[in-house]
């Protein structure tokens, strides 16, 4: 029997996976803000690893003949303290430094939890329909109709102020994005051919939930989770400026902002450096996330 | 033989609607007391336009759905999902291909996977054994040893059918419904396939149960044919006898309706136009 | 003179395994009343000209070309709001997948409405009298209360009648007919197959049918051009093209039809057509 498909050739590929990565990047380059997003992540997460080494200071460390010492391109700023001290002489640089680690690590650990649990449950009701998805979509539209900070606050009240609580109320609160994300993939996915062949083939309900429908329900769930990250850290710094979040001394921008509050007018560094911390921070996640976006909707439209 | 494969006996499916508070529930006839009879080795074409219930019978067939009544019995084994569960030695026993090459195999999934899946999920054997019989049956329909490893979407549709049709062989099953293989292909593409078909039908012994609206693809490969229309057959008969003397009005219509790629059409048509002008 | 006339058109889209030449140098004119099919597999580029004419292909597509004129205008040369004016009104497009063609959000009275009001400039009670006279001419006989309707309340022939009803709606001087019949059921694909010809026949329009069928070439077409990869293998006249193919391409096409199979297997394309057949002088 002839060897039809040599009329079709097949170009040499070294490694699949490789090539995909590089059609993928092809068409997240295209979009300059989501490039320039991605670099200052990628900075921020060196930063984030090398904190102890960049930093000049120890974050906690207080120098009392230097309370609130203006920047350095300020008239009475020094360059011992590149963007001046707090009201207990700590120097802001060394904190924004090794806030990052925290922000950065609220960000995973959030996502990772709202994630798993999200599309756990999102899998389940999707799969099954009928009153499990009845029961889990209700619950999820209890949560959902909370506004998130409220909801967070009320758990961090039962389950007493620190960064850890605060952590895990963000995770409940995000989670039912995931879950009804999910859901939606499932069931658009779930009447596939592909799935009914591997019915036919014998799987049974776990491996066709995690096994064959799953990894096709990633695109928009790799987004999701991109842009809960940065409203994990939003939420984060939100309850740390309520006090509610991370406790005093910990470095965490959010906390940092609580701390400066009274002094908006006096020390403006005070506050203006942490709050443009969030800022630079989340708008590089978003713009990373609107460019994942772009690069994993069907490719079919472009060529 | 003649040893019969697929007896099938009034099998209807119907589909109920329930009622919301604004519509009466309704029930839907989607096949209506089908029966035939289908001897091994042979290919059977079931024909009709959309709605007419042929797919709806290919599940059925395949154990995909079960019937609202009727009995249907594959190699002689009376099978009914609705009752026992389907088992490994069921689903040896029949598999389907579907019509669309992109959305039957599974996106992520490397084809040396998707072959081996149901071997993994239905049988005993090691790792290396799959990979063999894998390698065997890519070769067999005409794929090269370096597709193992690779994903659907960097093969055409007519590659990716060969690919479906390899994974439906895995299990060696004695009958094979196709659910319109060749529609979505171009044709130099859907000759392929069927010649490919045509070759493992002589190699495996296999009996086909082949869907289509394409009445000139039905008349070249099937030898009984099978006409249905709204869920009813209004025809059934060999291949010779159905496309040389339909009696149904609707086999009739859609015999006419089916366009004439021949020389002397052409001709008629030119002649007829220079007519009017 | 012709009444759409291309040459050496070339289409290439920038992908990320680099640039993809979908149309390589293609060269093809339509008479006035003439019937053109353009016949092909997928991938032979036979859309992409009849798109890049109407300037319907996405940003990443570069269109280069000698010439391409319409009644002897040069489209080229045109700006965007002329070419619009012609497109909409001169030359119309049909696709094949009736229902996504139409607006689901609006009822079907709209949609055709909507294009006599855009390029006749007709008032609201002459546009609803219009539109239900369409409607007769493509065969659907309740126009009046179908203009309420929304095409997912219609089949997919209903469905491409308004879509042809839409096209004629300003009596286009050419009118394109992307794969029309493709998605429907053989009866009803006869159905549009002969109203088009017959409002072809009616109006004196030009009408190019893309196709990959050669069924409906056979059953429509006053010439043929036969397209592969991009490139054109062939044009004749449909008579000619059937009976004495030249190129190796429309031969492997032609006895690839189960119709013309000779003995047990068909014949495959791979055993006819060098590489370089049909390359661009």
């Amino acid at each position: 029997m002839t060897d039809q498909t040599s009329t079709t050739p097949v170009a040499p590929m070294p490694d699949t996976r490789l090539q995909m990565l590089t059609e993928f990047w092809h068409y997240f380059r295209q979009n300059t803000g989501a490039v320039i997003g991605l670099v200052v992540f990628v900075l921020l997460v060196l930063v984030a690893i090398f904190a102890p080494v960049l930093a000049p200071h120890e974050p906690n460390q207080q120098y009392r003949d230097a309370l609130l010492t203006p920047p350095f391109w300020v008239e009475g700023g020094s360059t011992t303290f590149l963007l001046g001290t707090d009201a207990v002489g700590r120097d802001m640089l060394s904190r924004l430094i090794h806030g990052s680690r925290y922000s950065l690590m609220i960000g995973l650990f959030v996502v990772s939890i709202a994630l798993i649990f999200g599309i756990g449950i999102g899998l389940l009701a999707g799969y099954f329909r009928g009153w499990v998805d009845v029961m889990i979509m209700r619950v999820m539209d209890v949560i959902l109709a909370f506004p998130p900070l409220l909801l967070a606050l009320v758990l961090v009240a039962i389950l007493g102020p620190g960064l850890f609580n605060a952590m895990i109320a963000i995770a409940l609160v995000l989670q039912p994005h995931f879950a009804r994300l999910t859901r939606a993939a499932v069931m658009g996915e779930g009447n596939r051919d592909y799935v009914t062949s591997a019915k036919m083939a014998g799987a049974g309900h776990l491996r066709l939930m995690f096994v064959t429908i799953l990894p096709n329900c990633l695109g928009p769930l790799i987004v999701q989770a991109t842009l809960s990250f940065s409203g994990a850290i939003l939420e984060a710094a939100a309850l740390g400026f309520l006090g509610m979040g991370a406790q005093p001394p910990t470095p965490e921008w959010g906390t940092m902002l609580a701390e400066a509050r009274e002094f908006i007018l006096r020390a403006w560094w005070v506050v203006t450096f942490p709050g443009l911390a969030i800022l630079i921070t989340v708008l590089a996640i978003n713009l990373v996330g609107d460019g994942l976006r772009d690069a994993l909707d069907p490719k079919l439209k472009r060529s | 033989m003649s040893e019969i494969v697929l007896d099938v006996r009034n099998v209807t499916r119907d589909y109920h609607s329930k009622g919301t508070m604004f519509t009466k529930p309704k029930v839907v006839h989607a096949v209506k007391g089908v029966s035939f009879t289908l001897e091994k080795g042979k290919t059977l074409a079931i024909v009709g336009e959309s709605g007419c219930g042929k797919s709806t019978l290919a599940r059925i067939l395949t154990m995909i759905d079960a019937p609202t009544s009727g009995e249907l019995y594959i190699d002689g084994d009376r099978i009914d999902i609705a009752d026992q569960a389907v088992t490994p030695a069921l689903r040896r026993k029949v598999q389907i291909i579907f019509q669309n090459p992109y959305g039957s195999l599974n996106p992520r999934q490397k084809i040396g996977d998707v072959l081996t899946e149901p071997v993994l999920l239905n049988t005993d054997k090691s790792a290396a054994e799959r990979r063999d019989m894998a390698m065997e049956m890519l070769k067999k329909v005409g794929m090269l040893p370096e597709h193992y490893n690779r994903y659907p979407h960097m093969f055409s549709g007519g590659q990716r059918q060969r690919i479906a049709i390899a994974r439906a062989l895995m299990l060696n099953p004695s009958l094979l419904v196709l659910d319109e293989p060749v529609s979505a292909l171009d044709l130099s593409v859907q000759a392929q396939i069927l010649n490919l078909l045509a070759d493992l039908q002589d190699e495996f012994g296999l009996t086909y149960v082949f869907v289509s609206h394409d009445l000139s693809v039905v008349k070249y490969i099937a030898d009984e044919v099978m006409v249905m229309y709204f869920g009813e057959v209004v025809e059934y008969g060999s291949r010779d006898a159905v496309f040389g003397n339909p009696q149904h009005d609707y086999t009739k219509t859609l015999f006419a309706a089916t366009p004439r790629a021949d020389v002397a059409s052409i001709k008629t048509r030119l002649a007829a136009k220079a007519a009017l002008v | 003179m012709p009444l759409l006339e291309i040459e050496n058109l070339t289409v290439a889209f920038d992908t990320s395994a680099g640039l993809f030449t979908a149309l390589n140098k293609v060269s093809y004119s339509v008479e006035k009343g003439e019937v053109l099919a353009i016949v092909g597999e997928s991938g032979s580029g036979k859309s992409v000209a009849m798109l890049a004419v109407m300037g319907l292909l996405p940003s990443t597509a570069t269109v280069t070309a000698d010439k391409i004129s319409f009644e002897g205008l040069d489209l080229m040369a045109m700006g965007a709001n002329e070419r619009r004016r012609i497109i909409g009104k001169d030359m119309a497009m049909i696709f094949q997948e009736p229902i996504a063609s139409l607006n689901p959000c609006f009822t079907i009275g709209f949609q055709i409405e909507e294009v006599l009001a855009e390029h006749l400039k007709l008032d609201r009670r002459a546009r609803r009298i219009r539109a239900i006279e369409l409607l007769h001419a493509v065969g659907i006989a309740d126009g009046e209360e179908r203009l309420d309707a929304y095409p997912h309340q219609m089949s997919g022939g209903q469905c491409q009648r308004v879509m042809i009803a839409i096209a004629i709606a300003c009596e286009p001087k050419l009118l394109i007919a992307d794969e029309p019949t493709t998605a429907l059921d053989v009866t009803i694909q006869k159905q549009i197959l002969d109203l088009l010809v017959q409002l072809q026949r009616d109006t004196g329009m030009g009408l190019i049918m893309i196709t990959h069928d050669m069924g409906v070439v056979a059953e429509t077409a006053d010439r043929v051009v036969v397209q592969y990869k991009g490139r054109k293998m062939e044009e004749a006249g449909v008579l000619e093209l059937f009976e004495n193919p030249k190129s190796g391409y429309t031969r492997a096409l032609l006895s690839a039809l189960p119709e013309n199979a000779v003995g047990d297997r068909l014949p495959v394309v791979a055993d006819f057509v060098p590489e370089d057949e049909g390359a661009p002088a």
